[in-house]
């Protein structure tokens, strides 16, 4: 097999790049015996989407998961904007692990609304806990952001009266609303009515397109051929493949990558 | 029944009334209401990952439940003043009752907390929730539905044995059934009147139990 000379950059991205607004290096971490990732690094330029793709157990929800230390690494180092935690140094304090998880925004695969709250509330559940801030500021706010994932007339329902669709988008709207740099989002679709995973792809296109930096680990491999600015291919806990999803998604130079596309793209066959 | 008995019955009605509202009533709730918020912070304290604090909790909650609830009252009553601690009969009993539902609730309210899936905790987390904030406005709200039908038996059970502290000097339902009732030797008929008062308050207790459940069910479909 033959190795690309410049693997890492096309030609047209060769001008000067702003710096990342994501850096991590050397990430680690075991779950027991079991070591799920060995020594990441990747970085998100400001404004790009990245897609992590790979077969499960490979280590993609846990990098995710490690940028808002929801999974707290064994090593490496996450830095987001200003906020830089390097996970070898012990212990890492609460307060490291709040502000590195302030700066983004998570959607969870099962959405994990809050399912005592109405639509709003669930949306503003972040906002109104910063000091000083006015409820009604925060309501239009949230309002806004139902507005921008289509479900402004739901705001008073609560989450079990949803489409498993609209529950994800109220989820967007809510990960928003915290105005993180960045969005996070862990299979948002796995877990959809094939019918329903369009109206969430969408929202997130519309989010990429307005400029949001966004990580995304998904199985929809067509969204990452559209949206995608970065894709790297996660197998057996290291990224295995890395470039644009024409380089990764059309073009994959190992064989894990062609056969993990093969089997998700014709399960059949 | 002879008219004496029937007009033993009559008189008795207003004053086993009175130690109803005046005593029974109050010592349930205030204790239950103590005894909530003890409950709460054993609970906590067993689900902390401290291995000290989880301990303690869970000593306390051994033997609150490991030891006959009368012979808590008579501890505290009549043992306590031994080392100098002297309690006059209602706030004995208060204490030995809040002590006793901190160490039944706390269990309840426990696996109330953990029946809130974990995805919850992180959820709020995310959305800039600390340990406190994410308990009360995310976790707690959650915990009471699965609590109120547990913690109702509870109550329930609170209720009937509050008459234990009739055995204290504490001049509840049954102690003023039992005076009434001993010079006539009319226990039938007076034991009769106080089981339906503590039976009253119980489906009194129980229709509010009902209300509780309907109304925390408005964010679940049924």
């Amino acid at each position: 097999m033959t190795e690309p000379t410049t693997p890492l950059m096309s030609a047209e991205s060769a001008a000067p790049r702003p710096a990342p607004l994501v850096s991590v290096s050397g990430l680690a971490k075991s779950f027991g015996d079991h070591e799920v990732l060995r020594s990441i690094d990747f970085e998100v330029a400001p404004g790009s989407v990245t897609v992590l793709i790979g077969p499960s157990g490979s280590g993609k929800t846990t990098v995710l998961r490690s940028l808002n230390a929801l999974d707290v690494a064994d090593a490496g180092v996450v830095r987001i904007g200003e906020v830089e935690v390097d996970f070898a140094q012990r212990p890492v304090t609460r307060q490291q692990v709040a502000t590195l998880r302030a700066q983004s925004g998570m959607v969870f695969q099962s959405h994990h609304l809050f399912p005592h709250l109405t639509v709003l509330a669930n949306v503003t559940a972040g906002p109104v806990l910063a000091p000083r801030r006015d409820r009604a500021e925060v309501a239009e706010e949230a309002r806004e952001l139902l507005r921008l994932v289509g479900l402004e007339e739901k705001a008073d329902a609560y989450p079990y009266q949803l489409s498993g669709g609209q529950q994800q988008r109220v989820g967007i709207a809510r990960a928003l609303a915290i105005k993180p740099k960045l969005m996070l989002f862990d299979e948002p679709t796995s877990a959809l009515d094939p019918e329903l995973v369009g109206e969430v792809l969408v929202v997130m296109k519309n989010l990429a397109a307005q400029g949001w930096t966004m990580v995304v680990v998904t199985h929809e491999i067509r969204f990452a051929q559209q949206v995608a600015d970065q894709v790297l291919f996660m197998d057996g806990g290291v990224v295995v493949e890395r470039g644009t999803p024409d380089e990764v998604l059309t073009r994959p130079r190992t064989e894990r990558a062609r056969q993990f596309l093969h089997r998700i793209l014709d399960p059949l066959d | 029944m002879n008219e004496q008995t029937t007009q033993l019955i009559l008189d008795s009605l207003g004053p086993l009334l009175r130690a109803t509202v005046t005593t029974t009533i109050p010592l349930t709730l205030i204790s239950f209401v103590l005894g909530l918020v003890l409950a709460l912070g054993v609970a906590l304290m067993r689900l902390s990952s401290v291995r000290v604090v989880s301990s303690l909790a869970r000593i306390y909650v051994s033997l609150v439940r490991g030891t006959p609830l009368l012979l808590q009252l008579f501890i505290i009553y009549y043992g306590l003043p031994a080392l100098g601690v002297r309690f006059d009969p209602f706030p004995a009993a208060v204490v030995a009752f809040t002590l006793n539902v901190g160490g039944y609730a706390a269990e309840v309210i426990r696996s109330a907390i953990l029946s809130v899936p974990k995805g919850q905790w992180e959820a709020a987390s995310t959305v800039g929730m600390g340990y406190v904030t994410t308990l009360r406005r995310v976790v707690l709200p959650q915990a009471v539905r699965t609590a109120i039908p547990p913690l109702s038996n509870t109550l329930i059970s609170l209720v009937k044995d509050t008459s234990l502290a009739s055995t204290i000097q504490v001049t509840e339902l049954l102690r003023v059934a039992q005076e009434a009732a001993a010079p006539t030797y009319e226990f039938f008929a007076l034991y009769g009147v106080a089981a339906v008062y503590y039976w009253v308050v119980c489906l009194v207790l129980s229709f509010v139990q009902a209300r509780l459940e309907e109304r925390q069910n408005r964010y679940v479909s049924t």
